[in-house]
């Protein structure tokens, strides 16, 4: 474990001499800062309005979806962080010569993949449920509206960029880093329209978009923890205010069983086989 | 009596093909303790190979190919090693210190500040420990690969074009390195393009061409006696078969037949003209 934390610690210490951490802060302060202008003002316009006189309550509706709103841009951003950590990795440092010099170590190759993976794997899952945890503060403060579940969410966020972590990190092993980098961020885009596809069958009552979207779901399990975390926002709320939630962008969104997470478990160890073993064998 | 040092490489019927390509054929090669022997060959010969090999980069297609007794790429293997590759580079944003310390720890040496002051010193970049691999000269940055390969005190040396990007001065200071080297027991591969270079500080040479050992000796057997040059007063002449030890008789013979004689010359090939010869070239 020594030589994994070596290799994960130098890969963070790399991403902070680059700036990609101060870049990625002074961006993400941007990101909340706008947030919460928006967050205030949808609040104060909605409370003009006097919603709740229609038996619903507006802060729930407005904090949900908002709230969800930067869910997806929490996840778009952890996923842009994941990938470019990753994408050259493998080939793309191979390519370049600086993986030879460490591969002659007395270090296994399996160790070198498990410090990298390591390193972008805490990076994203950590910075995904601070930048989560930090929205849901603000959608508080501004609306004082407070999801039903916190925690479920935040590890569905972190569990699912690790996957997509993963993902790269073992498509850095088989294309280089401009292919592998286009190739995760489409599966990315693929998962999201599968999801939105799984949000519009559900709510026009289809049953094949309703399978398509279960479907993209287990091949593409990241997509599945973020509905499920989109889901854990409102998953207590009921009445008029859940009929007013579901008619909006994140509404439709499917809660996940015990299995969909057992599933993101092992679909992780898979990518992971699939990294390790393609490693092993690549001519470098 | 049996030798029960294993040898610092050993490679054996060593094949290597990409697809319809086949890079290797089939290589015999022993590097021993503490010898330093030179790998020539052309562009392409499969040079880069046999040493991708020996360092676990390469899988070979078959043969055998095994690093102070221990299978090539595995983890005892590499404790031995030291490896500069020929297109090799150092993440720009890190010091030398920084660098050599990464390498200590994932070879886990305990030498610590003094193993690193150590090995700048000895490379000839005594100052540059704080220096950033980004603003380094090439030819710095290739020292700095020499001092990263030396790190945990290695039995084997594999040194890819290890000159390539340094000025003669550079030049000299690796030769003089090597020479300490092989005081201290290191056994080196290396792999170079300088014949002159391997001329000087090599133990034995090995040709490689087309994937094949195509000749393999000391310097001074690979450069063959080429005949005896007479100078006389009707010209030079050229007595082709014969050797050093021959030149007084023909001078004799000469003599006694009335030619005067200014001058005499064995002739011997150089490396060069070995290499060309062994690899076909002109």
């Amino acid at each position: 474990m020594t030589a994994v934390r070596v290799i994960a610690v130098f890969t963070l210490r790399e991403s902070l001499r680059r700036r990609v951490f101060a870049v990625v802060g002074v961006l993400t302060v941007a990101f909340l800062a706008l947030y919460g202008l928006g967050t205030w003002q949808l609040h104060r316009d909605i409370n003009d309005v006097g919603f709740n006189q229609l038996g619903v309550e507006p802060n729930v509706i407005v904090g949900a979806t908002l709230l969800g709103l930067a869910m997806f841009g929490t996840m778009f951003l952890g996923t842009v962080l994941a990938v470019f950590l990753t994408l050259g990795a493998v080939r793309g440092d191979a390519e370049r010569g600086l993986l030879q010099p460490l591969l002659v170590r007395p270090v296994s190759r399996r160790t070198l993949l498990l410090g990298r993976y390591a390193a972008a794997a805490a990076v994203c899952a950590a910075y995904v449920a601070a930048v989560f945890v930090a929205a849901t503060i603000i959608t508080w403060a501004f609306g004082g509206w407070w999801p039903d579940h916190l925690l479920l969410p935040a590890i569905g966020l972190a569990l699912a960029v690790a996957i997509l972590a993963a993902v790269s990190l073992a498509g850095s092993v088989f294309l280089s880093a401009t292919a592998n980098g286009i190739a995760v961020f489409m599966v990315f885009g693929a998962g999201l329209v599968a999801g939105l596809l799984g949000q519009i069958g559900e709510a026009l009552s289809s049953g094949t978009l309703q399978n398509v979207a279960e479907v993209a779901s287990w091949l593409l399990p990241f997509e599945g923890l973020y509905q499920a975390a989109l889901a854990g926002l409102t998953a207590d709320t009921v009445g008029f205010t859940r009929l007013a939630i579901n008619l909006g962008p994140f509404g439709r969104a499917q809660s996940a069983g015990p299995g969909l997470w057992l599933w993101a478990l092992v679909y992780l160890g898979l990518v992971g086989v699939c990294a390790l073993r393609g490693f092993a064998r690549r001519d470098l | 009596m049996v030798c029960l040092v294993p040898a610092a490489l050993s490679v054996s019927a060593l094949v290597k093909t990409y697809g319809s390509v086949h890079a290797l054929v089939g290589v015999d090669l022993e590097v021993g303790e503490g010898e330093l022997v030179g790998l020539l060959g052309p562009n392409g010969a499969g040079k880069s190979t046999v040493v991708k090999v020996a360092c676990g980069l390469v899988t070979p297609t078959s043969g055998r190919a095994e690093v102070c007794g221990e299978p090539a790429g595995s983890v005892a293997a590499h404790r031995s090693l030291g490896y500069l590759a020929e297109l090799f580079r150092f993440p720009d944003w890190c010091t030398a210190h920084e660098l050599l310390e990464l390498h200590q720890r994932l070879a886990e040496s305990e030498g610590g500040a003094v193993e690193r002051a150590e090995l700048l010193e000895l490379v000839g970049l005594p100052d540059a420990g704080e220096t950033r691999v980004g603003t380094m000269s090439k030819g710095m940055q290739q020292r700095l690969g020499i001092a990263q390969a030396l790190i945990g005190s290695p039995r084997l040396l594999l040194l890819d074009e290890p000159t390539s990007a340094l000025d003669p001065s550079g030049r000299r200071t690796v030769r003089a390195l090597l020479e300490e080297l092989r005081g201290r027991g290191v056994a080196v591969l290396l792999n170079s393009h300088l014949l002159s270079e391997v001329e000087l500080v090599c133990d034995r040479v090995a040709i490689i061409d087309h994937g094949a050992l195509v000749a393999a000796g000391t310097p001074a057997e690979l450069s063959h006696a080429g005949g005896v040059e007479v100078e006389t007063a009707g010209g030079t002449r050229v007595f082709a078969a014969a050797r050093r030890d021959d030149a007084p008789g023909i001078v004799r013979e000469l003599v006694a037949a009335g030619e005067e004689v200014y001058g005499v010359r064995v002739l011997t090939s150089s490396l060069e003209d070995a290499y060309l010869e062994a690899v076909g070239g002109s």
